[in-house]
């Protein structure tokens, strides 16, 4: 008898999600964050339909504080010509010069992420956003459905999720409510890198250790990224051999020295890890149940 | 990590220190980062304890950890050197079988948790019920708190035997059973030093080594999830095989149809296979053009699935409001979707004992055996045999809430012996003969609203301009047809269906029906619609506020039910969901019964011609 190694289960679980997503809704989207966890998802859309393209765009909701390297990787994603990318920006954060250098990592996420999140599913009327999260990511995502509905409000009522069963889910939805869509909800961080070691997929550089210039900031390791970054009394600027575990907004996410610089070093040091993956991040610590209300205000 | 990813759920209440037990579980596997460590120190200071609370690791949600409780099924990931698990932490209390239900279908192995100190109680049985119900062979006895015990091997052995044999009277195959300290960890990730006569392996080396798969269903099926269909060089059926294995150059089935093809192409997920198997997202391209859509089931052609239209099932309940025979819900199995309705609960389940048990209706968290009615026939397969293509979950229509999973068991005899007969003079002919369109005009609204007085005289009119009519009162079926029924949910739900399946079948004769019932719910008003083709379904939506029918009350039934004599009264003790989009919204404020009738004749005007 035949079975399906751990890589292959995750895998076909992951494409029988987006099926259901390309079956039963009229207008669905991929989220593409430009990440390791997107660069999987990606994978498995493109999977998921051979031998036709996606049927469905990509939607990247730029805060316009990605790292370069991330801007230009999305670039070649685009130009590869088989799926189509849509970019958004919340041009009302740009206009009031929304930075997380001056307005803190709470206000700038909210506006030029979860308010842009927002405005763009409303723009396009998206019935269905396809996202990366993982729920070995933080505790609340441990409840999270891979089917998760959003009122028209874009909101996340916990007591109105609807019980999963099987692979058999309940994907009716009324008038202008939507819904979120997690493939790589039974993921753990160290299975999407032996995926992505399995099948060989060209992730944006930064996750590789190289020399970079950095600040060292609140306990954190910051890269200079642009002209943007204004040094503080008493910063400077170092190279460090370092690496990203996740990436975002680089202001707000922080570098770990380390010598991984192949696939094979980055899980070998995820094995031997003795810390979270979301730790690096600014806007997860803002108190005990942080993320659990970013959800129910609509942060992805 | 050569070894098959294993999924599996614990069982147990808060007392049994089930979350302590996934805590120290994960702690031993050595799953706990260094900032997660941090904080689990933090948080078990602050609830006073010097220890570290492994229970703090898994409870995720604000709402419950204020609560001191887990109301929803947790899915933790971790892994050892040797295996990758899943793991889904299951709330036992008995309001929470809904959860235990919904974590028991995504697994082929529970690990039940009891407190030695107590021994077996009523809620280790229900939750291996539950776990045996959804399909579960596989069981870990994981028997807690033994240093409260004494560590004694006899406490252990008094406990262990009887939930043996208790779990082989539910079908359960195989029980492993271990002695364990959760919050010391003795037993779950090392050898325990303490408990010599318990010569076992570990919790973490039992799951480890566990095959808890069961065999995969023989017999090739794959329910078509999507067509894909990106021009037209290509038409592919995707789907993931819940059976068996297919082979380029096999003859297959589409089911329920039964069209015969062969298959020319299977598209893997990197490139094309020679065979696919059970577990794998495909895509077949058949050697012949056939209407195959989302829902149809492809079948090795040698051995066919069942195909019916009326079953016997197990249900769980979920839904906050109760399930009602004869309300039409959605139900989804497999990939299909189509309209069910139970017809019988023939007994509900103790789930603490299994007792059967007389029952009307079944509430949150009940579980019943129940007779199912699709609309159309549907392949498929006993959920013993196929979870995929046995287990389904119903929708309700206005909410669209998730109000039960189901298991089917099999078909009902009568599916089989009840045929439908076909006639050679069908509707249109007789609506020819009568030189009409047949229609049903559906009145609704408030007792005392004032729909019979105006339906009336549309009735009148129409007979009076030549068409065919009847109208179709609810009181005046009530003393015959509907005798049976009273004024309870369960009793309003079978008499709008009984007047529905009676105006169906008058249309069908070609007639002009007129229908007046108070059909105080949205669910049967469309469920009656849907009895009827595109158009012939008129919602008359009689407006009249409750004050003024209660002003009215030509029968004196608004004072009787503000007496409390009479109860169950529609506005009164019994709701009004009111029309969100009828054809027709008759506002009866200041207008008088022939104005209103009016406008009910001037749409149809427009409609009859």
């Amino acid at each position: 008898m035949q079975r399906l190694s751990h890589l292959d289960d995750l895998e076909a679980e992951g494409i029988q999600v987006l099926r259901e997503v390309f079956a039963c809704f009229r207008r669905p989207v991929m989220l593409y964050s430009i990440g390791k966890d997107s660069t999987v998802l990606l994978h498995l859309l493109r999977k998921a339909c051979r031998p036709a393209p996606p049927p469905l765009p990509l939607l990247h909701v730029d805060t316009t504080w990605k790292f370069r390297e991330m801007i230009a990787f999305r670039d070649r994603v685009a130009d590869h010509g088989d799926v189509r990318m849509l970019v958004h920006v919340n041009q009302d954060g740009v206009r009031q010069g929304i930075s997380p250098l001056t307005h803190g990592a709470a206000v700038h996420t909210d506006v030029m992420k979860t308010q842009a999140l927002k405005q763009a599913l409303d723009q396009y009327q998206f019935d269905a956003a396809i996202g990366g999260a993982r729920r070995d990511e933080e505790k609340s995502r441990a409840k999270e459905r891979i089917f998760s509905f959003r009122s028209a409000q874009h909101r996340w009522d916990p007591k109105q999720q609807r019980p999963e069963l099987w692979r058999t889910w309940n994907t009716q939805l009324r008038t202008g409510e939507s819904v979120r869509v997690f493939p790589l909800s039974n993921w753990t961080e160290l299975d999407v890198w032996e995926y992505i070691r399995r099948e060989r997929i060209e992730v944006v550089p930064l996750y590789f250790a190289r020399e970079r210039p950095v600040v060292e900031r609140d306990g954190a390791l910051i890269m200079v990224d642009d002209e943007r970054f204004v040094l503080r009394e008493g910063e400077r600027i170092e190279q460090r051999r370092v690496r990203f575990r996740t990436l975002g907004c680089y202001p707000l996410t922080g570098a770990i020295e380390s010598d991984a610089s192949s696939l094979d070093a980055i899980i070998e040091e995820m094995r031997a890890s003795r810390s979270s993956e979301r730790q690096g991040r600014i806007i997860d610590h803002d108190g005990a149940s942080s993320m659990e209300k970013k959800k129910q205000e609509g942060y992805f | 990590m050569a070894a098959a990813l294993l999924r599996f759920i614990t069982c147990g209440s808060v007392d049994d220190g089930k979350s302590t037990l996934l805590g120290r579980l994960l702690y031993d596997a050595g799953m706990l980062a260094d900032d997660q460590l941090e904080a689990l120190r933090r948080d078990s200071t602050k609830r006073g304890g010097a220890a570290l609370d492994f229970a703090l690791v898994t409870d995720g949600l604000d709402a419950e950890r204020e609560q001191g409780i887990t109301i929803d099924v947790a899915w933790r990931y971790f892994h050892t050197a040797r295996r990758s698990f899943i793991v889904g932490d299951c709330p036992g209390h008995e309001q929470y079988t809904r959860n235990m239900a919904t974590g028991a279908s995504q697994v082929d192995l529970a690990v039940v948790l009891v407190d030695a100190r107590k021994g077996l109680l009523p809620q280790t049985r229900r939750h291996t019920y539950i776990c045996a119900l959804l399909g579960i062979r596989r069981i870990i006895l994981a028997v807690n708190k033994m240093d409260l015990v004494g560590l004694d091997a006899d406490v252990y052995a008094s406990i262990v035997e009887p939930y043996r044999a208790m779990a082989a009277t539910m079908g359960i195959e195989s029980v492993d059973a271990l002695p364990v300290v959760a919050p010391e960890g003795d037993n779950v990730g090392l050898r325990s030093t303490r408990m010599p006569w318990y010569q076992g392996p570990s919790l973490v080396e039992l799951l480890e080594s566990m095959d808890a798969e069961v065999a995969p269903p023989q017999h090739f099926r794959l329910p078509v999830q999507w067509v894909n269909r990106p021009d037209q060089h290509f038409r592919g059926y995707a789907g993931t095989v819940c059976g068996g294995r297919v082979a380029v150059g096999e003859e297959v089935l589409v089911q329920p149809g039964g069209q015969h093809a062969r298959v020319e192409r299977i598209v893997g997920s990197s490139f094309d296979l020679a065979e696919a198997f059970s577990g794998q997202a495909v895509t077949l391209c058949l050697d012949r053009e056939l209407d195959i859509s989302r829902g149809d089931v492809i079948a090795a052609a040698a051995q066919p699935a069942p195909v019916a239209d009326q079953f016997g099932c197990h249900l769980v309940w979920f839904g906050d409001a109760p399930l009602l025979p004869n309300r039409s819900y959605l139900l989804r199995l497999g990939t299909a979707t189509v309209n069910a309705r139970i017809t019988a609960i023939k007994h509900k389940v103790d789930v603490n004992t299994q007792a059967p048990l007389a029952a009307r209706r079944l509430e949150l968290n009940e579980v019943g055996y129940c007779n199912i009615d699709l609309d159309r026939p549907l392949a498929f397969e006993s959920y013993a045999d196929n979870r995929e293509l046995g287990g389904f979950i119903l929708v309700d229509r206005q909410s669209n809430a998730t109000v039960a999973c189901g298991m089917l068991d099999f078909a009902l005899q009568r599916a089989n012996n009840i045929h439908w007969q076909h006639t050679d003079v069908d509707k249109s002919t007789r609506a020819l003969a009568k030189g009409q369109q047949p229609l049903c005009l559906w009145f609704t609204g408030l007792s005392g609203a004032g729909k019979s007085t105006i339906a009336n005289l549309v009735e009148r009119k129409l007979a009076a301009q030549g068409f065919h009519t009847y109208l179709l009162d609810g009181d005046n079926l009530r003393h015959g047809l509907n005798v049976d029924l009273g004024f309870t949910a369960e009793s309003r739900v079978e008499n709008v269906r009984r007047v529905a399946e009676v105006a169906h079948l008058m249309v069908d004769a070609g007639l002009v029906v007129l229908v007046c019932v108070i059909s105080p719910f949205a669910g049967e008003r469309d469920f009656a619609r849907r009895r009827f083709a595109e158009g012939e379904f008129v919602e008359v939506f009689v407006d009249t506020p409750l004050a003024d029918c209660e002003e009215r009350d030509p029968k004196g039934l608004y004072a009787k039910a503000r007496a409390g004599r009479i109860s169950n009264f529609t506005g009164i003790d019994s709701p009004y969901e009111r029309p969100a989009a009828p054809e027709l919204h008759l506002n009866t404020e200041g207008q008088r019964a022939e104005q209103l009738a009016e406008q009910v004749l001037a749409y149809l005007q427009e409609r009859l011609g």
